[in-house]
């Protein structure tokens, strides 16, 4: 009998295509998991952007994982509401992300100084310097923005608090 | 005209505004004037080819006729499609191209903002997560006007040059026809009429900021609710159709 604890856990394998160090689980754009018996289940999965080219990988790599422990019929609808945020992050991940060279999401998206431009402070992830500057607003993948530390001078990606 | 014909016709619009204007845009991919601006455009197109394709996808499943959402994009052609004017004109140079970003944005802001409160749980969920991206956007390209106003003499005078030339297509965005009609008696479209106020008061506050001169008693275009484009479109979509038109089962 599976529940839904193992099928979470099952999911939480899975890594982020573009930032391999999280989980899906961890991203939070896992929304919903209903089982109908042990060999059907359907699952709500919401973008974290709408234009984000890693949302059909995720949907291969979950169909995969599902198929190779038994479940031959597998839905999944992309929900839209509630808009995915950063706010979901796991501080968990937000450590790893900050491990392996990505500052974290340092607001909570109810901040909304980010909206009207204020300058804010990036941590650096290797010397923990406040003293970084802003490169670019928009970085490798549509999450990231591009920042420099001014301390230790590494360039760094930042992921954008959305 | 039905509801469903009506919602069809409106999300339909929507989505043309937005895969237009993601196709015209990415033309600047490689060809910024700088790298930062070359990845600021194309995360720009990115993430509204994304909000098509999932207007698309409605859109195909309100129609209900078999059609997917990539047919809905390749195989149109260019009095099926509904898109505002002001997308699918040339990019001109970088001031024009973010003069018109910037207009194209700050009405965005303000019609998902209204839409997100649309009785249409599929609307009001793309609305909500596109007026997140929307709202980057728009701080990026009205820092850009404000440079481009408040900076040099040549600056200025080419942001100032793409804003009158511009300004004449402004009206269509906030056109309301029949479908809108429909829509709004049912709770599921926006009163385009309320969102022109606010998007007048915030173009007006930021011309000012840049020191820009808003062009008024201006004679607006219009056409593209009826499906009628400047010259501009049918070569946008030969471009883009192409590889689908000549390889109907290509698989990607």
């Amino acid at each position: 009998m599976k529940t839904k604890e193992n099928i979470l856990s099952l999911l939480s394998e899975i890594p982020d295509p573009e930032i391999p160090v999280i989980t899906i689980v961890e991203l939070g754009v896992i929304r919903e998991i209903t089982l109908i018996d042990d060999t059907s289940i359907e699952l709500k999965i919401t973008p974290t952007y709408s234009g984000c080219p890693a949302m059909q990988q995720i949907e291969d790599d979950v169909r995969k994982k599902l198929q190779e422990h038994g479940f031959s019929s597998i839905k999944i609808n992309m929900v839209f509401s509630p808009p995915w945020t950063t706010d979901w992050l796991t501080e968990e991940a937000k450590d790893k992300l900050q491990k392996y060279g990505i500052a974290p999401p340092e607001h909570t998206t109810e901040d909304k100084s980010w909206l009207s431009g204020k300058p804010k402070s990036v941590t650096c992830p290797r010397c923990k310097s406040k003293n970084t500057k802003l490169i670019s607003q928009f970085g490798s993948t549509a999450c990231k923005a591009l920042y420099q530390c001014q301390e230790c001078l590494e360039p760094f990606d930042y992921f954008k608090c959305i | 005209m039905t509801t469903q014909e009506a919602l069809f016709q409106y999300t339909l619009r929507i989505a043309d505004t937005n895969l237009i204007l993601a196709q015209r845009i990415s033309e600047w991919t490689g060809h910024g004037p700088f790298l930062e601006e070359d990845l600021a455009l194309t995360n720009i197109a990115l993430d509204i080819t994304g909000v098509a394709k999932s207007l698309l996808e409605y859109a195909a499943s309100i129609e209900n006729k078999g059609r997917s959402a990539d047919e809905l994009a390749y195989f149109r052609n260019d009095r099926q499609f509904y898109n505002a004017q002001i997308t699918e004109l040339p990019n001109g140079d970088y001031a024009r191209t973010i003069v018109r970003q910037a207009i194209v944005d700050c009405f965005d802001y303000y019609f998902y903002t209204e839409l997100a409160k649309s009785k249409d749980e599929t609307l009001m969920g793309i609305a909500q997560k596109s007026i997140k991206e929307v709202t980057y956007h728009l701080r990026h390209t009205s820092s850009w006007v404000e440079r481009f106003g408040d900076g040099t003499e040549e600056s200025h005078n080419r942001a100032q040059q793409a804003l009158n030339e511009l300004w004449q297509y402004t009206g269509e965005l906030f056109e309301m026809t029949e479908v809108d009609e429909i829509l709004i008696k049912e709770g599921i479209a926006v009163d385009l009429n309320k969102v022109k106020e606010k998007w007048e008061n915030h173009m007006s506050e930021l011309l000012e900021k840049s020191t820009l001169a808003k062009p008024e008693n201006v004679f607006m275009q219009t056409g593209s609710r009826k499906g009628i484009h400047t010259e501009h479109l049918a070569f946008i979509l030969a471009e883009m159709q192409a590889l689908p038109r000549m390889y109907p089962d290509a698989k990607w």
